[in-house]
């Protein structure tokens, strides 16, 4: 702490130093592409630029077009794009520039562009294998001190005793709170639903590989997430669960001839999930969002005059610095929002016949 | 013709930007309501301080994801 003052005026010293090479760039700077860059999927991880030069690791297209199926690397795309936007490649397929498929592999069948079956292993896709590799290690092996410890021993310390520490946490304020009973059938799915969500989101906030990768902020991972509540949620309901649907407890006008009630709670079975949907995704692409423009900030004010660029340095690392604290409170919230209202939905949907008896 | 395509880009442009203030508004209303009476609640028992904490940051995330929604509507008018 005696040093604090003072290590905090080099830091800023040094960092007023950055944009000194970044004034090289004369022309305005493409801030929707730098956002689109990171938050969109794409066949290619764009890490950095050394230079003039991008650091680019390449990766596996699959696709089957019309002429089969063909596996290569994305580095057979020409890196720039055409006359007409597009960037071609091998076996007649290209990567659109169009407004209905940019970014996508397409193929020109008849004069129309024709996406082929594509299961490449895109950014995406290689990001999830990461944050997966990197959770089940720091899952399971925390988890191997079970089996060789009694209940009785001593807690476990270090990075063991963390997790136990988080995993209780979790178990305890949050899925006990809400499910009681039913909570050890649950745990499993609910407890790998935060941990998953909390690892990517974290992983999406780290700047330079393997993490910085937008995993959560991709709506089709928050619709599987979201999907798997409902499925859980709807599976498992009891019969009288699907009978307050049906037939609810109010007066019958609103039953019979137009099916009013019935009709507004089955829209709500598919409306909850879909907020939780929907809150996970905006809330993680709004936090990139938010962290990209605000380190941008530096290289615009740049573009407009020297001395306005180096003002802005401060202002701008330290609210990137508020904003990147920010972002990983962000990160736990939204987890454990998550997972607490897939475990209300679950615990909404056993609903016994005593307890409605009684009111 | 051309001037009526550039009139409906720009309504896109006032209508997106014009939401996403609204939604910051409805966002600021509810979350302050919350903080505030979260702070109230404190004061009058402050041995429940953290699990008021809990239930007023859960509270604010419910209401934060609604806005969000906003957020998203307006991009959409934005961009397609």
């Amino acid at each position: 702490m005696k040093y604090l003052k003072p290590l905090l005026c080099i830091v800023f010293a040094l960092l007023s130093a950055l944009p000194a090479a970044a004034s090289d760039k004369k022309e305005g700077l493409d801030l929707q592409g730098i956002l689109f860059g990171h938050i969109q999927d794409s066949y290619e991880w764009h890490v950095t630029d050394v230079g003039q030069t991008p650091v680019i690791i390449h990766l596996p297209v699959i696709v089957k077009s019309s002429t089969g199926w063909h596996v290569f690397c994305s580095s057979a795309f020409e890196h720039h794009a055409d006359a007409d936007g597009n960037r071609p490649g091998p076996f007649g397929l290209y990567i659109s520039g169009s407004q209905a498929n940019a970014g996508k592999i397409v193929e020109n069948i008849g004069g129309e562009e024709v996406r082929p079956i594509d299961i490449s292993v895109t950014k995406t896709v290689v990001v999830l294998f990461i944050d997966a590799l990197l959770l089940l290690l720091c899952v399971l092996i925390p988890a191997r001190w079970c089996k060789r410890h009694k209940v009785d021993d001593p807690a476990p310390r270090g990075f063991t005793g963390f997790m136990h520490m988080f995993i209780m946490y979790v178990y305890e304020d949050i899925i006990v709170s809400i499910l009681g009973k039913e909570a050890p059938k649950y745990a499993p799915y609910l407890l790998t639903c935060f941990f998953f969500i909390f690892f990517a989101n974290v992983m999406g906030v780290v700047p330079f590989p393997p993490g910085g990768g937008n995993l959560t902020g991709n709506i089709t991972c928050t619709f599987f997430l979201a999907l798997c509540t409902f499925v859980v949620t709807n599976v498992t309901g009891t019969k009288e669960y699907w009978k307050e649907i049906f037939w609810p407890d109010v007066p019958t006008w609103l039953k019979v001839p137009v099916p009013l009630m019935p009709f507004i709670e089955l829209f709500g079975i598919f409306t909850k999930p879909l907020a939780l949907m929907i809150r996970l995704f905006a809330n993680m692409m709004a936090g990139h969002a938010i962290a990209i423009s605000l380190s941008c900030l530096i290289f615009i004010m740049f573009g407009i005059n020297a001395i306005a660029g180096t003002l802005m340095v401060p202002v701008s690392v330290g609210m990137s610095i508020f904003m990147m604290l920010l972002e990983v409170l962000v990160c736990f919230i939204q987890a454990m929002v998550f997972t607490m209202l897939s475990a209300v939905f679950i615990s909404l949907a056993h609903v016994h016949e005593h307890e409605t008896a009684k009111a | 013709m051309i001037s009526l395509l550039l009139l409906a880009d720009g309504l896109a442009f006032l209508g997106a930007a014009i939401g996403g203030g609204l939604a910051v508004v409805g966002a600021g209303l509810g979350i302050g309501k919350i903080g505030g009476q979260a702070m109230d609640a404190m004061a009058r028992q402050p041995e429940k301080i953290n699990d008021l904490r809990s239930n007023m940051i859960v509270a604010a995330a419910l209401i934060e994801g609604v806005a969000f929604f906003a957020v998203i509507i307006a991009l959409l008018a934005l961009f397609v």
